[in-house]
């Protein structure tokens, strides 16, 4: 461990978010370290190398007025960490913790190293409890379950904010009072962005059970590496010190992994795709793979990151990966928006990989998975056959195909779009869904076991004549 | 500082350059710093070697203690090895939690195989027998499913002296002592300890004459793995890599299953680890985790473990396939790992070839794959066993013109392609069945047709040839739309939705449709083909392709999938008689209307 009441001035070179010291006696491999720059201003960064009496060293601040002659630096013998407590709900802090609001400095309970270390495969426990967004497009299609981590890919100028605020007001299971909460972390968003959300929160009353981490767009971009990860130290303590089930919004993580490029390229490390670095998978998994339950705990971190993708490109590196660590993605789709749907989520490229386990009999209910599967069916099928119209015209469809037409347009106008303000049940979403299957005869329903058709049409929810 | 002590130099995350240990060799483990973290000697120079460390780094700090071990990466093997799940250097994770709770702290050093715990072991030689590597000296009923055999460790050769009575030992206690001709004794114990950058060795390669069944019909059907085989299985994310390989470690005809989890999800480990247990193995009807090993390094573990708990999972494989087994060995996914070794290179310094990956990235994956196949193993007599390598691949952005797709594509024999346009239709298993292929075809041949039937070769060419014109006819259909086409290919398209539809898809997540034994995938395929054929000739003798689509039997067909296990060979058959009397009722209703072109003969 480093001596740390040593002040270097030994600093010989500055460049982008780096700081190169010399003549380093024995400094820790990512250990946290104070800069003076000369104008008196106090700036926080970390060790990114160190060895034979050099340290590079990565300021989060940036590292513009910092010079070579007077910029003193303190090594301070210890990796990063965050004060923790449940009195971190209700507060407004900056991108790295430190207060915002007119509050009181944080309490701690405890200090927590705000890399985390990794769950032992072996602790987790499935996540099996779905959560109700009241959504139709996420809980009838690809329902969200607690402990999981479901982004929202997005791009510029569509709804992901409104629909993130929506989730966050209505999400709840249902016929469980729970004990819940919300941390939100922001990169590198406007602050009308933030407002909204704050706002949101604020009519809601949610906010009191919020903590918000504030890093945005006029704010320094190299912090963006620590504002995920103190977040999820917060939420860690809230969901495994104080039992509750906590919802982590994470917004938005293209300007995340950009500050990360920021870094690598400075460190002139050979790039990967795009100029991303090569060890980004690995870096998003350190954030991602931070939601879950845990045998034995209460309370669990459900992850909801949301990210723009440059030019709408799913194959772009932050997308891509993101899809690589997550359990599946919901995709607000341009083409849905410009149909004027709202929210609009393209049932076709996104999905939820944890919801097989967590629906049916006594989660949701127990038409749930052919439902989901039979509808699924219909508007790939539809989708198909308006490509084919485009092209033929709608009089050389059959009567079974102009059936699947109606049906996509039907089930975008009712069963996906929906009021901002309309929060629906499982079972009002389900039951929309069997109210647009009754257009199809029963021998279309290849999707559904006869007696659930046979229990739908008791229920009179299936209608087909 | 002592002989075996050096100190560290520089770090940057996993890669730690030390000095200070002469003698220190390639791939020797080592301990770094004072917390002791494990590491592993990946370059020597002069006056300086680097390590990788398998754990997490921060804190470490130049000028802590480097002390060196003198021994390679290791796993140790024997009895209780089945049923384990272990982190990417062989630690178990149950003993990690309970020392460190549910996080994964530091420094934790724990054995793989449990010393305490003691085995039956009954004996198979007797005194005076001679024995050399490999040979079987005695077993022990490790689980339900299977009996580990105990065999003679490599460098142990002569005259069992004496063996030990049928009783319980520890893997560490000596249950046999030979004389080699030196007169030397060597004591045996259960456990043996081998170093994994090595293989294990055998004696010969033998054909690879048997498929690997996965119970998954397009696999079976179409690109069949052969026992001893080697297939890769890219594609996009959620394009079902996981769940292929999940239901291979399920359902696929081997004796044991390793089964890494590499830079992947917690969570899809926990789910091995609460659902398998709870499965029964077709076969014994024992949970099906009493044949499986599980190996963990997730995505957030640290980055060099990713590297080496490939190595880890194949020497355990080979151990298995040692004792005459035929052990399937998934890997989930070995993208993630050449990236493990994109990072390392990189923070070495050396010289990056195509997208950053080392200039050796195709020589270690063809050296990883070289670790499969079916062989007869070192022993005194005949023993074939096997290791079918099955790797999964997570190319960017879905794109397989990538350095780690190709790389394994020149060395794979079995391709199974994800198609992501299938997956965003959820057309599962979304395996594209024109673009991957199987080279074992030829080799399997004759297996198929004394197991299935003659007709076998033919179903399979039939179908694809179906599913290669289906797919001219779409792009056809997609300009002109479907009343262009004659009546005769539109029963072709409905030939290949059946197949696609009523055969092809199959859920992993359905309690009948999950397994499909081949025995079934036969019947109904023929079914299916059968139907065809008859619905290509009532065609050609007028009849519309819309008076065949009304047959009832079409519901029986698109039920085979669900047909219980113990009833399909009945069910079948019904299928098979409904539909031949449906199709001469058709024929002879609208040939005593005079509606037919030719007469009903
Ligand atoms: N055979 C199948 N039956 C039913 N569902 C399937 C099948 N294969 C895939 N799926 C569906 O696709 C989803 C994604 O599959 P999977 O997790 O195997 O993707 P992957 O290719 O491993 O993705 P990644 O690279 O991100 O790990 C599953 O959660 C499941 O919903
Ligand atoms: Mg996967």
């Amino acid at each position: 461990m480093s001596n740390t009441s040593i002040v270097y001035r030994s600093v010989s070179d500055v460049s982008g978010p780096l700081l190169i010291v010399e003549n380093t006696h024995d400094v820790s491999y990512n250990e946290v370290v104070k800069v003076r720059a000369p104008n008196g201003e106090l700036l926080t960064g970390t060790v990114l190398e160190t060895g034979r009496g050099r340290a590079i060293i990565q300021v989060f601040e940036g590292t513009s007025g910092l010079d070579a002659d007077i910029t003193a630096v303190r090594f301070t013998g210890e990796t990063m960490h965050l004060p923790v407590s449940t009195e971190i709900l209700g507060r407004v802090l900056d991108g790295a913790g430190n207060p915002l609001d007119k509050g009181p400095p944080l309490t701690a309970e405890d200090h927590w190293d705000i890399y985390g270390s990794p769950i032992n495969p072996y602790a987790r426990q499935y996540p099996r409890q779905p959560i109700q967004t009241g959504l139709s497009s996420i809980d009838g299609l690809n329902t969200l379950v607690r402990g999981q981590k479901l982004p929202i890919f997005s791009g510029s100028g569509l709804p992901h904010n409104r629909i993130a605020a929506q989730i966050v007001r209505q999400a709840k299971i249902p016929g469980e009072e729970s004990d819940f909460a919300i941390v939100f972390g922001a990169m590198g968003i406007t602050a009308t962005e933030a407002q909204y959300f704050m706002d949101s929160f604020e009519e809601t009353g949610a906010l009191e059970h919020t903590a918000l981490f504030l890093n945005l767009a006029n704010d320094p971009a190299i912090e963006r590496i620590i504002t995920p990860r103190a977040a999820l130290t917060a939420a860690e303590y809230l969901a495994y010190e104080s039992d509750l089930h906590v919802l982590v919004i994470l917004t938005d993580m293209t300007n995340y992994a950009e500050a990360l490029r920021e870094i690598s390229a400075a460190r002139s490390e050979i790039p990967g795709r795009r100029g991303y670095p090569g060890y980004l998978y690995t870096d998003l998994s350190l954030i991602y793979e931070r939601a879950g339950r845990i045998k034995g705990r209460k309370g669990t971190i459900t992850q909801m990151p949301i990210l723009s993708m440059p030019q709408d490109d799913m194959t772009h590196p932050i997308p891509d990966l993101t899809g690589y660590i997550t359990e599946g993605q919901i995709i607000v789709g341009r083409s849905v928006h410009r149909r004027g749907i709202y929210p609009p989520i393209d049932p076709g490229p996104s999905l939820s990989r944890l919801m097989k386990e967590g629906i049916g009999e006594g989660m949701t209910r127990f038409d749930h998975k052919e439902v989901q599967a039979q509808l699924y069916y219909g508007y790939s099928e539809g989708c198909d056959l308006r490509d084919l119209v485009a092209v033929v015209g709608a009089e050389a469809l059959t009567e079974r195909d102009q059936k699947y037409l109606k049906f996509a347009d039907r089930f975008e106008a009712e069963f996906i779009n929906q009021g901002e303000f309309e929060d629906r049940s499982f079972e009002q979403t389900l039951d929309i869904g069997w109210d647009l299957l009754s257009d199809f005869p029963e021998r279309e329903l290849k999707r559904c076991d006869p007696d659930t058709i046979s229990w739908a049409k008791n229920q009179n929810l299936y209608k087909s004549s | 500082m002592t002989e075996s002590t050096g100190r560290i130099e520089t770090i940057a995350g996993p890669v730690v350059k030390c000095s200070g240990l002469p003698s220190v060799r390639m791939y020797e483990v080592v301990r770094v710093g004072t917390q002791k973290l494990i590491g592993e000697v990946i370059e020597v120079s002069d006056k300086e070697f680097t390590a990788q460390v398998y754990e997490e780094t921060s804190g470490l700090a130049p000028g802590e203690p480097v002390i060196s071990t003198g021994d390679s990466l290791s796993v140790e093997l024997g009895p209780g090895l089945l049923g384990a799940i272990y982190d990417g250097i062989q630690r178990p994770l149950p003993e990690l939690r309970e020392m460190s709770g549910d996080f994964i702290s530091r420094g934790l050093n724990v054995d793989a195989l449990n010393k305490e715990k003691k085995w039956e072991f009954k004996p198979s030689v007797e005194v005076g027998a001679k024995v050399s590597p490999g040979d079987i000296i005695g077993k022990v009923p490790e689980t339900g499913i299977l009996t580990t055999m105990i065999m003679i460790p490599v460098g142990v050769q002569g005259e069992v002296v004496e063996i030990a009575s049928e009783d319980e030992y520890t893997v560490i206690e000596t249950i046999c002592k030979v004389k080699d001709s030196h007169g030397d004794i060597h004591d045996v114990i259960m456990m043996q300890r081998t170093p994994v950058r090595v293989g294990r060795g055998f004696k010969d390669r033998a054909p690879m004459d048997t498929p690997l069944l996965t119970g998954q019909r397009v696999i079976d059907t179409f690109m069949p793995q052969a026992k001893g085989g080697t297939g890769a299985i890219p594609g996009g994310f959620g394009t079902g890599k996981t769940v292929t390989l999940h239901q291979f470690a399920k359902w696929a005809d081997a004796q044991v299953v390793v089964y890494v989890g590499c830079g992947e999800r917690g969570n899809e480990m926990t789910e091995a680890l609460e659902e398998w247990p709870s499965l029964k193995d077709p076969k014994s009807g024992r949970p099906l985790m009493e044949r499986t090993v599980l190996i963990a390094n997730t995505s957030n573990m640290p980055v060099a473990a990713r590297e080496a708990s490939i190595y880890v999972a194949v020497t355990i494989a080979e151990y298995f396939r040692d004792q005459g087994f035929d052990v399937a060995l998934m890997a989930d996914s070995t993208s993630r790992w050449a990236e493990a070794l994109r990072e390392i290179s990189g923070r070495l310094g050396q010289l990056p070839s195509e997208e950053g990956y080392p200039a050796y990235l195709g020589s270690r994956l063809a050296q990883f794959y070289e670790r499969g196949g079916r062989v007869k193993t070192l022993a005194s007599d005949e023993r074939l066993g096997s290791i079918t390598i099955c790797g999964a691949v997570s190319p960017p952005g879905g794109d397989f013109s990538e350095p780690v797709t190709q790389a394994t594509l020149r060395i794979v024999k079995v391709f199974w392609a994800l198609d992501k346009d299938l997956a965003a239709r959820r057309f599962f298993p979304a395996i594209n069945t024109l673009t991957s292929y199987s080279l074992y075809h030829s080799t399997l041949k004759k297996w198929h047709i004394e197991n299935l039937g003659e007709d076998w070769p033919e179903l399979v060419k039939e179908s694809l040839a179906l599913l290669q014109k289906d797919q001219e006819l779409r792009e056809i259909v997609q300009l002109v739309g479907p009343d262009a086409l004659p009546e005769s290919e539109r029963a072709i398209l409905e030939a290949a939705r059946m197949i696609k539809e009523d055969f092809l898809t199959q859920s992993a997540l359905h309690e009948i449709d999950t397994y499909s034994p081949i025995g079934k995938t036969y019947r109904m395929l023929r079914v299916i083909i059968g139907f065809t054929q008859r619905m290509a000739a009532a065609v050609k003798m007028g009849v519309q392709v819309k008076r065949i689509l009304d047959l009832s039997v079409l519901d029986n067909i698109a039920r085979m999938k669900i047909t219980p296990l113990d009833t399909y060979e009945e069910q079948m058959d019904a299928v098979e008689k409904k539909m031949e009397r449906e199709f001469k009722s058709l024929l002879q209703e609208l040939s005593d209307s005079g509606l037919l072109s030719e007469p009903v003969v």
